[in-house]
Order: structure tokens, then C-alpha cells, then sequence
């Protein structure tokens, strides 16, 4: 038994939230810079150049990259061996509120969704994921998520007689509508099978992996590579103002499903996705 | 072309802007997000909270600003949520909308029979876009926070117009000059 302090788990959930909404991940900041050697839209290539200037101005000043520094979405690997005095689900709310004030980020949380709403003030409750796994390490992954682009992803539950190829027309028509909206160059992540809740998780989850790391399952990647390269022919461009970069990744997940189904899940994300993780 | 813009913008300036043009705007705009422009239609009889007349809002709701700095990360909020509330401010004056997204045809419409133009900032610029900001107060609608009205005097702070009040609409043309067919689609 492996006893991990509380205010460990705090002090990680803080620095993440922090760090993530104002230091832009090198891999996105690469893939911008191959991306610009493709690019034939001049207003684009001007958008990117711009894009990669607020990302440094961000790290300087430590400002948020993006003024919506999302709802936080945690995910917690927990190692059977490991123990915590008190609740988790506290200490990393505590770490969210923590994080939110002291950083200066922005409080888009609100209470009953419907009819009041109203701000919790502190950016919490966070959205966390919990994972068992077998060792003494307890993994700590902060996302937050901006809604510009989480209110363009959808689920579809499609037939097993549609196909691969039904998929793919379901990420790409996906990505289409969007447009303009999820603020491209957007981020795509994809979760396959599972069932209703299960492959929205997946796209989320395939979120967190870097930009240029296919799936290690060969079908994955083919697929991701078909929906890198479609998207890209849309035209839409950053910000919806045509040319070559709409999508900047595609990363999918997949789980076995039931023998009825054949569930498709896209969460849209922007350039600023977020995510960095901790071991304790 | 480039366009310096100053606010507020009348009615017949407005109509002077293209879709297309770079504009470098400065001056007074307000922000307002969902919750302020549901606040603000509701209670219209009562009047604005500001002076909705030839009035600038940019749908955005800044990140707190740090010690020190006029605001924090500001970028644009998607429009189409506002698409609700967009045609009666319009009605009643409102000239230039700043955000980035598509629009509705009622939206679009209303820009038209009025004379109104819808201006995109980069999405995701947030802290690119503070550098234009000198300065920011909040003047309606407090209980909000971030979504409270806030009164922004900027500088040079840029856009593209993306629907102008003749309906031209970049959404629409500009994909078009880059779009490829699939090979095996």
C-alpha cells in the first residue's frame, strides 16, 4: 500500500490546469509549421502566422491561449496499490478551483444547465474519468475543453451495414458542418464501438494523444489517415476562410461493440487542444 | 482592402464595408455573450444598457485579467448562439456584430434591411487580441461574470468582414476556391 497526500494530487490538478490553458503543446505548434509549407490560401497562411504569435505571446505573458479555457476534463489512472486519505474527487475539484483563480483563467461553469444557470464562480465541478489499473502510481491527466468546438461533436450510431466507409462519411460530414465554427484548424478525435457513452469517451480520450502518433492498430490508422486527407479537401480552412488546413490530426480509438451496432463518436476540438498529465 | 473602422459605425457606414475587407477597428464596443443579449431582449421596453445605436458588440467573454493588465485572453464566442437576439438589436441600431461562425438567414436578413455588418476575429486568439485592448469595464449586468456587458476601448483591433449588409458571405465562396474531390469518394 502506497499512501499519496492529498494536496499532491491538489497542488498537480492546479499546475496542470495552469500550464495547459496557457502553453500551447509543441506538437501543435509543429504541425502548424508543416501545415504552412502545404498551405495555398494566403488569408490562411496569415491566420496561422497569427495563430503561432498568440501561442507565444500566451506562454510569455502566461495569459490563456483562448479566452474559453474550458470546463476541465480529468482523467485519474489509479493503481490498485495506492491510497489517498480522504476523497479524490475533492482534491481535484480543489485543484480546479485552485487553478482557475490563482491562474487567472475563466469561470464557464454553471449550475443546473437549463433553466438558472448559474456560474459556480470556481470553474468546478470538473469532469473526471476514473480508470483502475494494477501498480502504486496514481496518473493525473488535466484537458480542459472549450464548447466552441465540443458543441460540434456528435454521436452516431450507425448500422453494422453501413461500414468503414459509413464511418468516414460520418466523421467527414461531421467536420463539414462545423465549418467555421469550432474555430479551425480543428483537432479531430474519434471513438469507435463501445456503446452509447462508452465511444464518446473514446473520442475524447483519443484527444490526449499527439499530433503525428497514428493508432498502433493498422485499420485505426488507415482510417485516421482517410479522415486527415478528406477533411483537408473540404476547402473549409482556418477559420472557415478556405484553404488546405482544416484539420490539423484525426486520432481514433476503437472497443468491441454489440453485434447490432456500430457506434461512431467525433469530438471536435480546436488548435488549442489541451492536455497534459502528471505521475505521482 | 484595409479599412481603419472607428466607432461607433452608422447605418451608412456600414454599408460602405465589404465582405472581404480587412478592417483595424477603434474606439468603444461592448461585449455580450448568450445570457447579456437574453437579458437585453428581455427587457428592451425598459431600454439598453447601453447605447444600442450604431453600437459595436463583439460576442466574447474575457478571461479574467491579471494584476496589472487591461484584460485577459478576449477572442471570439461562436455567433450562432446570438443568432436569436441579433435582428431585433439590429432593429434597434446596432450595427457591426464581431465574432466568428456562421450566421442565420433571419440574421442575415436583418443585416440587409437594416444596414449591419458581421465582422470575424480569429477564433482562438484570445491573448493576440488583448494586445488591442486598451482598455475594459464593466458596465451592465455585473451578476454575470465573464458574460457580463463589458465596455472594451480598443485599437487597431482586427478583423475580416465576413457577411456584409448586401448578404455577401465569405462562408459561403471562400471554400469553394479550395475544395478538392476525393479521390475514391
Amino acid at each position: 500500500m502506497r499512501i499519496i497526500n492529498k494536496e499532491a494530487i491538489i497542488n498537480a490538478v492546479e499546475k496542470l490546469c495552469i500550464d495547459t490553458n496557457c502553453i500551447l503543446n509543441e506538437d501543435i505548434l509543429n504541425s502548424f509549421d508543416s501545415f504552412m509549407e502545404k498551405e495555398e490560401s494566403p488569408i490562411a497562411l496569415g491566420i496561422l502566422n497569427d495563430l503561432k504569435k498568440n501561442a507565444e505571446a500566451a506562454k510569455k505573458r502566461m495569459m490563456p491561449i483562448c479566452q474559453d479555457t474550458g470546463m476541465a476534463v480529468v482523467f485519474i489512472e489509479i493503481g490498485q496499490e495506492v491510497y489517498v486519505e480522504g476523497s479524490i474527487t475533492d482534491a481535484v475539484n480543489e485543484g480546479v478551483r485552485r487553478g482557475y483563480i490563482n491562474g487567472c483563467l475563466r469561470k464557464s461553469v454553471v449550475d443546473d444547465p437549463i433553466i438558472k444557470r448559474v456560474n459556480t464562480k470556481d470553474n468546478t465541478p470538473a469532469i473526471i474519468h476514473y480508470n483502475i489499473v494494477a501498480g502504486d502510481k496514481l496518473k493525473i491527466t488535466v484537458a480542459p475543453k472549450g464548447f466552441g468546438s465540443e458543441n460540434m461533436s456528435k454521436i452516431h450510431m450507425l448500422k453494422p451495414s453501413d461500414g468503414r466507409k459509413g464511418v468516414i462519411d460520418a466523421v467527414i460530414n461531421t467536420i463539414e458542418q462545423a465549418g467555421p465554427n469550432p474555430c479551425p484548424p480543428m483537432v479531430v478525435g474519434i471513438g469507435l464501438g463501445g456503446n452509447f457513452e462508452y465511444c464518446a469517451y473514446l473520442a475524447k480520450k483519443a484527444l490526449l494523444r499527439p499530433i503525428g502518433k497514428n493508432s498502433e492498430k493498422p485499420y485505426l490508422k488507415e482510417i485516421e489517415e482517410e479522415v486527415l486527407e478528406r477533411a483537408n479537401n473540404l476547402g473549409i480552412g482556418p477559420q472557415g476562410l478556405g484553404g488546405r488546413t482544416t484539420i490539423l490530426w484525426a486520432a481514433a480509438e476503437d472497443y468491441p461493440t454489440h453485434i447490432a451496432g456500430m457506434p461512431v463518436a467525433v469530438n471536435i476540438s480546436c488548435h488549442v487542444t489541451r492536455h497534459g498529465e502528471t505521475i505521482l | 482592402m484595409e479599412v481603419s473602422l472607428n466607432t461607433p459605425v452608422t447605418r451608412e457606414a456600414a454599408k460602405k464595408l465589404h465582405a472581404g475587407d480587412r478592417v483595424l477597428i477603434s474606439g468603444i464596443i461592448y461585449t455580450a455573450r448568450d445570457a447579456a443579449h437574453k437579458r437585453m431582449i428581455e427587457n428592451r421596453e425598459q431600454g439598453f444598457p447601453i447605447e444600442i445605436k450604431d453600437s459595436t458588440i463583439y460576442f466574447a467573454g474575457p478571461s479574467p485579467a491579471k494584476p496589472g493588465e487591461p484584460v485577459g485572453a478576449i477572442g471570439p464566442t461562436t455567433s450562432y448562439r446570438m443568432d436569436a437576439y441579433s435582428p431585433e438589436l439590429i432593429k434597434y441600431g446596432e450595427t457591426v456584430m464581431i465574432g466568428k461562425g456562421k450566421r442565420s438567414s433571419e440574421v442575415i436578413e436583418a443585416m440587409k434591411k437594416y444596414g449591419a455588418v458581421y465582422i470575424g476575429a480569429i477564433g482562438g486568439a484570445g491573448a493576440l487580441l488583448a494586445s488591442h485592448v486598451e482598455s475594459c469595464k464593466i458596465v451592465a449586468y455585473d451578476d454575470l461574470g465573464a458574460e457580463a456587458i463589458h465596455e472594451l476601448k480598443v485599437k487597431d483591433f482586427p478583423g475580416i468582414v465576413i457577411i456584409d449588409s448586401f448578404g455577401n458571405n465569405l462562408y459561403e465562396t471562400e471554400y469553394l476556391k479550395y475544395k478538392k474531390d476525393d479521390k475514391d469518394a
